[in-house]
C-alpha cells in the first residue's frame, strides 16, 4: 500500500489532488509511448553499430597489422619521413542532430581528394604500406559513420535509462500515492456527511421528545 | 571551439597509418599518458579514435564522455586483432537500454 501524502483532507485538496493524478497519468502514459518507441530505434542502432563494428574490427585489425610489418621491414625514419605530411586532409563536420529529442551526433565526412592519397615517393617504401594505407583510408568512412552510430547508441541507451526510471517512479511511486490521498480525503468527507447527518438526526429525535 | 578533425590515440607503432590518411594523431603507450591526451583533447576534438588496451585501461574516463554528445570516444582495434573491448560496449548499451543482451545471445 502506498503511503499517502500529508495534506488537509479537504475538498479543495481533493479537488487539486484529482488534476495531479489526471496528469500523471497523461504523463505516464505518454512517457510510456516515448520509451517504447525509443527502444524501437535504439535496437535499429545496436544492429546497425555491431554489424559496422564486425566489419571494421577485422579489416582494421588487418590494416594495421600490414602497416606493422611494412615498418618493421623498412627503417623507421623512411617511413616516419614518409608519412609526415599527408596529402589528403580529412575533415568532419560535426552536427547535432536528435532522435526522440535526445541530442545525438550527426556526422558528415569532408574529404579533401585534391592531393594523392600516398602522400611520399614509392622509391623508399614497400608495397605493403601502400596497400595498409589504402584500406585504411577506405576504412576512414566507415569508421566515421561507425563514430555516430555507437555515440548514438551511448546516447540513447542512457536515455532510455532514464526515462525508464521516470516512468516507474511515476507508475510506482507518484500515481499510486495520488489515488491512495483521494481515497483516504473521500473517506474522511464521506464519514463528516455522515456523522453530520447522525448529529441531525439525534437533534431532530431529541426536539420531538421534548 | 572544436576541431573538425579527427584524433586517434594508440600505439606509435599503429598511429601512423591514420596519420596518412590526414587524421591528427597522438601516440601514447602509457594508461596514464593517454589519459592526459584524452583529457587534453577532449574538447578540441568531435571524434576520438583509441585503440582498445588504453581504452580499457581509461574505462571510468571514456564513461565520463558517454552521456556528451561531443567527442565521441570510439575504441579501435590493434594489428594483434580485437580485444573484444567495442564489443562489450555495445552489449553494455543494449543491457543498459533494453535490460537484457538480446544481440548477443545467439552466440552464448
Amino acid at each position: 500500500m502506498a503511503e499517502r501524502l500529508n495534506v488537509n483532507p479537504t475538498r479543495m485538496e481533493l479537488r487539486n489532488l484529482k488534476r495531479r493524478l489526471s496528469t500523471a497519468v497523461k504523463g505516464h502514459k505518454m512517457l510510456k509511448d516515448k520509451a517504447d518507441e525509443m527502444v524501437r530505434r535504439f535496437v535499429e542502432l545496436a544492429k546497425e553499430n555491431k554489424r559496422l563494428r564486425e566489419e571494421i574490427e577485422t579489416d582494421l585489425a588487418a590494416a594495421l597489422n600490414a602497416f606493422m610489418l611494412a615498418r618493421a621491414s623498412s627503417e623507421d625514419y623512411i617511413v616516419e619521413e614518409a608519412v609526415a605530411y599527408p596529402g589528403a586532409s580529412l575533415t568532419v563536420k560535426a552536427e547535432v542532430g536528435s532522435i526522440m529529442s535526445v541530442p545525438v551526433p550527426s556526422i558528415s565526412i569532408e574529404k579533401d581528394e585534391s592531393g594523392d592519397i600516398f602522400p611520399y615517393s614509392f622509391a623508399q617504401v614497400t608495397a605493403q604500406l601502400d596497400s595498409s594505407i589504402v584500406t585504411v583510408t577506405h576504412l576512414a568512412d566507415k569508421m566515421v559513420k561507425l563514430a555516430e552510430v555507437e555515440k548514438s547508441c551511448n546516447m540513447l541507451s542512457i536515455e532510455i535509462e532514464k526515462n525508464r526510471r521516470r516512468v516507474n517512479a511515476l507508475e510506482y511511486v507518484m500515481i499510486p500515492m495520488i489515488e491512495e490521498t483521494i481515497k483516504y480525503i473521500t473517506m474522511k468527507l464521506d464519514e463528516n456527511e455522515r456523522s453530520n447527518t447522525v448529529r441531525l438526526m439525534k437533534v431532530k429525535t431529541m426536539l420531538n421528545d421534548k | 571551439m572544436r576541431s573538425n578533425k579527427i584524433a586517434v590515440i594508440g600505439d606509435k607503432d599503429i598511429v601512423l597509418a591514420f596519420k596518412a590518411v590526414g587524421m591528427d594523431v597522438y601516440p601514447s603507450s602509457s594508461a596514464a599518458q593517454s589519459a592526459d591526451t584524452l583529457k587534453s583533447i577532449a574538447n578540441k576534438y568531435s571524434i576520438v579514435f583509441i585503440t582498445e588496451d588504453l581504452a580499457r585501461d581509461n574505462n571510468q574516463l571514456i564513461e565520463r564522455y558517454k552521456s556528451r554528445t561531443y567527442p565521441a570516444v570510439i575504441p579501435i582495434p590493434p594489428p594483434s586483432g580485437s580485444t573484444g573491448y567495442g564489443m562489450e560496449g555495445i552489449r553494455a548499451d543494449v543491457e543498459r537500454a533494453v535490460g537484457t543482451d538480446i544481440l548477443f545471445n545467439k552466440e552464448d
